[in-house]
């Protein structure tokens, strides 16, 4: 199919066709859908159909124990909470929808510019842009302000890529002036709207007057595609071929999944469990009570059954007693954790510590619903330039003709030898410097208001080197057109850019051609990557000496570019220039045509020499990456820089040891065959090295990644999770992702930390996507769940908010059970008294207060205030997150042992109840009130047991719960029909009422606490360890200092003798310096000098 | 001069602050308070094997204290108890017809026509001071049975007319003759409706009839709210046991139509459905000393039919103390629980003392202990 655009053809042809409006439409719902829609949504989830079950069967009143009440009221609460919250993120997206669809646009009609709004225009429309505009639709190029048909476009919001974008216009457009735009008429063949952001096959034919009468092709190069937006171009005109939700990216839009936290998803396992549990003992009990009634049904006259019976009698008591054990899954479980998840959220966005005065940025936690994830992870991704570095290029160093400059001071724009030379106009210095300044895309811009200059540069490297050549007294000043200004020592020299060779990534290198006015010489200006210069360079050049500047530099963690000129004949640049057009001008392959003509240009280049730009490491890098290695985290660095420079970055933040502690294996190849024998070589070797505890850590390029990933997909994975630390270098944005993809595959927790929009796709598919809110801009922090301003926060936010959501919703979630188990078991224990009928003991009000208003306030005040260790002693022990990891505290063990203590409560309360109020006090009322009294008591310090760290307000909880649990039910015994008239001051006032519960508190926490307290002393945990140990030093106890370490390793020689043998051998060998006593510290007496270390140390080069 | 110096400062102090309150204006700082910073001070209870101890032998000792005070009223309680229902029963069988099997016995009691009363006699060994409470004791006796708790209507019993998914409930009792039951339901209907008569001689004089107190057994709040002084039995089944449908099966006691359903005391503590297969009901006060030695004879009418569903039926009389009747439980347990606690201390004490941890010890951490074999592995 294919679709027919008539151009600037309003109510001409357009009524035959048939397209949408540009109205766009992210919404999920309208008005009316809404509830049906929103409802279909909500029970598609297990839990909600487990609830409207049970609400259902409540219905019938043959088989309910309560009131429907007790389950529909908090169902259609929780159904109203999460609907509203549905409701207001649907209109949040509705109003962004309105904004864009509202925006006014200039379009053409009738060869009259006027401006309507986005939505208004139809397909075949023709869209007048202005500079830094949005682009509000499909559309293909028609006409720009610049003369050759070229406009810049940012396509950021689609692909993540923040450099700049050409375009051009189609052939036949060219030379149009834009009163003739105004009235151009043509038609447009294209295919239907798809999603393929790369393809655009279509042809465009225009109609006389215009020229080019015969259909020419279109393509990519001449669309401009909604969402991106129209830079450094004054104006762009094009016409509208896709519109609305037709467009490229409207569709590829997709709502993005919600990530569900491992621990949810074990709750999910464990409640399942419960589920099948509870089928179990509803068949037991079904089954127990047909027989009861079988036999007893004749016999007991004062029940009167009725004589004749039903057919579905055999199942009516399954279905009470499924009724009667439904409060096993709560309905407070998710809701209480949903809320204590939106508050750990709120403690990251509040936290002080994770705000960053410099840029003015706070953390900001987007997905409330995960931060417990945050302490299970196991791999961390992480981008390099931008994340680990800060992303402020500064030039530092060049090496000139063999002089080397700022190596001194290290900094060569004060380095005096270097002013001198300029000022001096050494030659190759001034060639040197004239490259920095006009080889380049940056755009000078000389403000009105204060006439200070400012540049506007697609890469930050180029602005450090602009910037460092008018330091050095070369003023990039102004660029208009083709003709380059450039302030040099007071004079002014003006320059013709007479072609421009592009930067490509095949290239490596940038080239200009210019004249220089004054003088009217004619030079090639060429940067770029040492490796593909010095193959370029005119033989006899100083090669060897550039190289090992370059080599010097990259060693130090800086960014190289090798500089390279040549004076070009006149003759022989005319001759070329035509090829250039040629291929400039060819419909197939024409990228490759211009590198195979640049190449004839760029050849017996006289090597300049080679700057280094340095991209400072963030502070706190290196210690940030020490400790959460220490807690069991492993680091993949992802970059698009190059291996050298990588390797370099690597090292000075911690990232791999330099040998003997670590090894660096390399894979590499350009064929299957080579990549799959570097993988099995680098196995072997560390098959062999394993044992002997090195820090092993693998590099691979970009390139043999992609080959690995397409054929070695399994020997790449299994090698990815042997080794834990990687380096993947020259990876482009959805190696990224796929990268995340494989870890993921694997079951482990990944997080994606970055700050560009080449990071999204990653952030995106990891577990938890953190984005730096950085220099390239907010898209990565857009993306991500979390963004902050700093790497280093990523330790606090893992460390301190991930452990503790973590502790918490486990803490949380599996408590909700256990308080409502042993309600439910109460009641089981009831009905084998109560001729297995299903009576409830519980009266409906009791039931639906008792999750809801009884036990919920101790375990939410506790789960949002407990700390089970203080942050410092995380920060200083984090290898102390094994347990979060591991998932040590939600997962079936824990789960069995919070399941028996509920049976022994619910056992406790049952059996004190039964037999105090025996005989002649066993009225069923007073019973229940004492049973509940009982199951709110041990719940209650049950909290108290289980908590850590006592606050006021948890003090206030668990006794003001109690306390409202008297008051309401003081209140409802006012009440004359409440059926509990009375009934609460009768219990009350009788003092085996309050010895009862004395009984079964003491009695069903005291073994508890006995065995707390027998594994905290005797089967200590490193939480238990470091809990005794934070309370033995309150005051600060400076591990990292060796001091204090060394005096515990003293005093614990000193007071037990039993394990005095294990330290003997260290204390032995602390006095020999080769082999440190123990990693853990030795490593803290490394770390502060680690990076000045690496950075000077000379045998810290070493690759194998 | 100096005071235009230390002027100036000042000056110079206060745009300082104010730029500074500015800018945190302006700025997108959180704002600090503890409980965002989660700094909320608080304590961290740890518990030291010293503690422990002192903690589980105070607890145990605390409750021996009070199971042994609870035992002490539980043990000053005196009570009779006498399972009257075989007895009663076997003293009309004859050979023609023993008795010997429960449907046997439960096909005599139905049979409206047959005599049903009894004598029994009562020892008392211990002097026993009034509120002498009687008490009926049923067994098997499932009144928390599901078709039986709910089968009442509390609308009726409060006066106003029952809902229909009351009546509902109150099946097969809800209607008869068409009209409705007051007060319906099962519970009503199977009124306990055995009787007793208490005579310290035989009955030979009437000087020796105790005098059972039937008024103020039920709960207040139920004589003065839930039952209703202006509602009367109407159309109750059992006021009609003559007729041949309802003589099949002896119900339970029938009613006096001429009192409002806040005047039947025995209802009313009927209705109070017990939780517990096995239950009193107070039948009665005696007010008056029974001292030891005294030969009790109750004449008992025993109509209740218990013997279909093998149920037992038990004349209790008790005295009361604070803990109820006589109820050995609370006491014991706490005896038991607080020998444990105190058993528990002993032991930590004991292990405290034979193997001495030093707490927080760095040793005991995974890693530590990891780290140190590496190393010893690579020396």
């Amino acid at each position: 199919m294919k679709r027919l655009v008539h151009i600037n053809d309003r109510g001409g042809h357009r009524d035959s066709q048939n397209h949408c409006s540009n109205k766009i439409s992210n919404t999920k719902y309208n008005i009316f859908n809404f509830i049906p829609k929103n409802l279909w949504e909500q029970f598609s989830r297990f839990m909600n159909k487990y609830f409207l079950l049970i609400a259902t069967l409540q219905l019938w009143p043959l088989i309910t124990p309560v009131s429907p009440v007790s389950t529909w009221g908090p169902l259609l609460a929780i159904f109203a909470v999460s609907a509203t919250k549905e409701a207001w993120d649907d209109y949040g997206r509705y109003c962004s929808d309105k904004e864009f669809n509202e925006k006014l646009v200039w379009v053409v009609k009738n060869g009259v510019k006027t401006r309507i709004q986005a939505q208004e225009i139809e397909v075949g429309d023709l869209v007048w842009l202005l500079e830094n505009d949005e682009i509000p639709c499909d559309m293909v190029l028609l006409g720009t302000a610049e003369p050759l048909g070229l406009c810049y476009i940012e396509t950021a919001a689609m692909d993540g890529e923040t450099d700049l974008k050409t375009r051009v216009i189609p052939g036949p457009c060219h030379g149009l002036t834009s009163a003739q735009l105004l009235n151009i008429k043509g038609m447009i063949e294209c295919p239907e709207p798809d999603k393929d952001i790369l393809r655009f096959d279509a042809r465009v034919r225009l109609f006389p007057p215009f020229p080019g009468d015969e259909l020419s092709p279109l393509g990519v190069k001449n669309t401009l595609l909604q969402c991106c937006y129209l830079r450094n171009t004054e104006w762009a005109c094009g016409v509208a071929v896709y519109t609305g939700n037709e467009t490229k990216i409207g569709m590829s839009k997709g709502i993005a999944e919600p990530k569900l936290t491992a621990a949810d998803a074990m709750l999910d396992k464990l409640t399942t469990a419960l589920f099948i549990c509870q089928i179990v003992v509803v068949m037991i009990l079904g089954l127990a009570g047909n027989v009861w009634n079988n036999y007893e049904k004749d016999k007991t006259w004062y029940l009167r059954f009725p004589k004749k019976s039903e057919w579905y009698d055999f199942i009516v008591i399954p279905l009470r007693f499924e009724l009667l054990c439904s409060i096993m899954i709560p309905i407070s479980v998710k809701v209480s954790l949903d809320l204590a998840k939106s508050v750990y959220s709120k403690y990251i966005d509040w936290d002080i510590q994770m705000y960053d005065a410099v840029t003015d940025t706070p953390a900001k936690a987007a997905n409330t619903a995960i931060s417990e994830d945050l302490g299970q992870i196991e791999y961390i991704l992480t981008d390099k330039t931008g994340t680990l570095t800060e992303n402020m290029m500064i030039f530092k160093r060049c090496c000139i003709n063999g002089v080397y400059y700022g190596n001194f001071n290290g900094d060569a724009l004060t380095d005096q030898h270097l002013m001198h030379s300029v000022t001096e106009k050494v030659s190759a210095v001034v060639k040197f410097v004239m490259v920095m300044t006009i080889n380049n895309t940056v755009v000078p811009n000389m403000s009105r208001e204060n006439g200070r200059l400012t540049y506007k540069a697609q890469s930050q490297d180029e602005e450090a080197l602009v910037q460092a050549a008018a330091q050095l007294g070369m003023v990039l000043f102004s660029k208009k057109g083709s003709v380059v200004e450039v302030n040099f020592l007071g004079h002014t020299m003006e320059f013709e850019i007479l072609q421009v060779l592009e930067f490509t990534s095949d290239r490596k290198r940038m080239s200009v051609v210019v004249r220089d006015h004054s003088t009217g010489g004619l030079y090639l200006l060429t940067k770029g990557a040492d490796e593909t210069v010095f193959r370029r360079v005119r033989a006899g050049e100083p090669v060897q000496q550039v190289a090992d500047a370059i080599d010097q530099y990259s060693q130090l963690g800086l960014r190289t570019l090798c500089f390279a000129w040549r004076d070009l004949d006149e003759q022989e640049y005319v001759a070329w220039t035509a090829k250039f057009n040629e291929a400039s001008a060819a419909l197939t392959d024409r990228e490759l045509k211009i590198a195979e003509v640049s190449e004839l240009l760029e050849k017996d280049l006289e090597l300049l020499g080679a700057s280094a730009i340095e991209d400072k490491l963030q502070d706190g890098v290196p210690e940030t990456i020490a400790s959460l290695r220490k807690a069991g985290i492993n680091f993949w660095l992802l970059t698009g820089d190059k291996q050298t420079t990588a390797i370099q970055v690597a090292r000075a933040c911690n990232f791999i040891m330099a040998e003997p502690e670590g090894q660096l294996l390399k894979i590499e190849g350009s064929t299957p065959s080579d990549v799959a024998d570097s993988i099995e070589g680098v196995l072997q070797t560390f098959c062999i090295n394993n044992s002997e505890n090195k820090n092993i850590a693998f590099v691979i390029d970009g390139l043999s990644l992609e080959i690995a990933l397409k054929y070695h997909k399994e020997a790449f994975a299994k090698l990815a999770l042997l080794i834990r630390t990687a380096l993947c270098c020259r990876v482009t944005p959805s190696q990224k992702a796929e990268l995340v993809g494989l870890v993921k595959s694997c079951d482990y927790r990944t997080l994606a930390i970055g700050d560009g929009g080449n990071d999204v796709k990653m952030i995106q598919e990891a577990h938890v996507g953190v984005g730096i809110s950085g220099r390239e801009g907010l898209q990565a922090s857009r993306a991500a769940d979390y963004s902050f301003g700093k790497f280093k926060f990523l330790k606090r936010l893992i460390l301190v908010h991930g452990r503790y959501s973590y502790n918490r919703s486990a803490f949380l979630a599996q408590y909700s059970i256990y308080k409502s188990l042993v309600i439910c078991f109460v009641q089981i224990l009831f009905s084998f008294i109560s001729g297995v009928s299903g009576t409830s003991l519980f009266n409906s009000f009791s039931l639906m207060a008792y999750n809801v208003a009884y036990t919920s306030i101790p375990v939410m005040v506790t789960s949002l205030l407990d700390k089970d260790l203080s942050e410092r002693t995380v920060m200083q022990h984090p290898e102390i997150l094994y347990f979060a990891q591991a998932g040590r505290l939600i997962n079936p063990s824990t789960f069995a042992g919070w399941f028996l203590r509920s049976i022994f409560h619910a056992i406790v309360i049952f059996v004190v109840t039964i037999r105090v109020y025996a005989h002649e006090k066993c009225e069923l009322v007073e019973m229940s009130m004492v049973a509940l009294s009982g199951c709110i008591w041990i719940q209650a310090f049950l909290v108290l047991i289980e908590t850590n760290s006592f606050t006021v307000y948890q003090h206030l909880a668990v006794s003001g719960n109690v306390v409202i649990f008297y008051i309401l039910n003081l209140i409802l015994s006012f009440g004359k029909h409440s059926g509990m008239y009375r009934i609460m001051f009768r219990v009350c006032a009788d003092p085996c009422y309050w010895f009862s519960l004395l009984l079964m508190v003491v009695a069903g926490v005291g073994p508890l606490s006995a065995i707390k307290f027998y594994r905290a002393t005797y089967r200590p945990n490193a939480i238990n360890t470091l809990q005794l140990m934070e309370r033995q030093h309150p005051m600060p106890v400076s591990v990292e200092a060796i001091g204090s370490s060394s005096s515990s390793f003293k005093s614990a020689s000193r007071s037990s003798s039993s394990h005095g043998s294990v330290f003997e051998p260290l204390l032995a060998e602390t006095s020999n310096p080769k082999t440190p006593p123990d990693r853990y510290i030795s490593k803290d007496k490394t770390r502060p000098v680690t990076s000045a270390v690496l950075l000077s140390s000379p045998n810290s080069r070493t690759l194998p | 001069m100096a005071v235009t110096a230390v002027d100036g400062e000042f000056v110079r102090r206060l745009q300082k602050e104010e730029e500074v309150q500015r800018s945190r204006k302006d700025s997108r700082r959180p704002r600090y308070s503890k409980f965002s910073q989660q700094e909320l001070s608080s304590c961290k209870p740890l518990l030291t094997p010293r503690c422990t101890v002192v903690l589980f032998v105070l607890v145990g000792a605390t409750c021996i204290l009070i199971g042994m005070y609870a035992l002490y009223a539980s043990w000053s309680v005196v009570e009779l108890v006498n399972r009257y229902d075989t007895f009663c029963v076997m003293k009309h069988a004859t050979s023609a017809n023993p008795l010997t099997t429960n449907e046997e016995k439960s096909a005599y009691m139905k049979n409206y026509n047959k005599q049903k009363n009894c004598t029994i006699t009562m020892e008392i060994d211990k002097l026993m001071t009034p509120p002498i409470y009687v008490y009926y004791q049923l067994g098997n006796y499932f009144q928390n049975h599901r078709r039986y708790v709910k089968s009442k209507s509390e609308r009726q019993l409060r006066g106003l007319p029952p809902s229909s998914s009351e009546l509902n409930d109150c099946k097969p009792q809800d209607t008869a003759n068409g009209q409705v039951i007051i007060p319906c339901g099962l519970i009503a209907w199977s009124l306990f409706n055995d009787s007793f008569d208490f005579s310290i001689d035989d009955f030979s004089s009437d000087n020796g009839t105790i005098f059972i107190n039937k008024t103020a057994i039920s709960w207040k709040s139920d004589r003065e709210e839930r039952f209703n002084n202006t509602v009367f039995p109407t159309n109750f089944p059992n006021n009609n046991r003559t007729t041949l449908a309802n003589a099949s099966q002896i119900g339970g006691a029938s009613l006096d139509e001429n009192l409002p359903l806040n005047r039947h005391e025995d209802l009313m503590v009927w209705m109070r459905t017990a939780a517990l297969p096995t239950f009193r009901k107070i039948y009665g006060r005696i007010e008056t000393d029974l001292v030891p030695g005294t030969r009790l004879t109750v004449n008992i009418n025993n109509f209740y039919n218990t013997y279909g569903f093998g149920g037992s039926k038990k004349l209790v009389l008790s005295t009361v103390s604070w803990v109820g009747g006589r109820n050995d439980f609370l006491g014991l347990s706490y005896v038991v629980v607080g020998c444990v606690c105190i058993f528990i201390g002993l032991t930590f004490m004991y292990l405290h003392w034979k193997h001495p941890r030093p707490l927080g010890d760095r040793s005991h951490l995974s890693w530590v202990r990891k780290n140190a074999a590496n190393s010893r592995v690579t020396s």
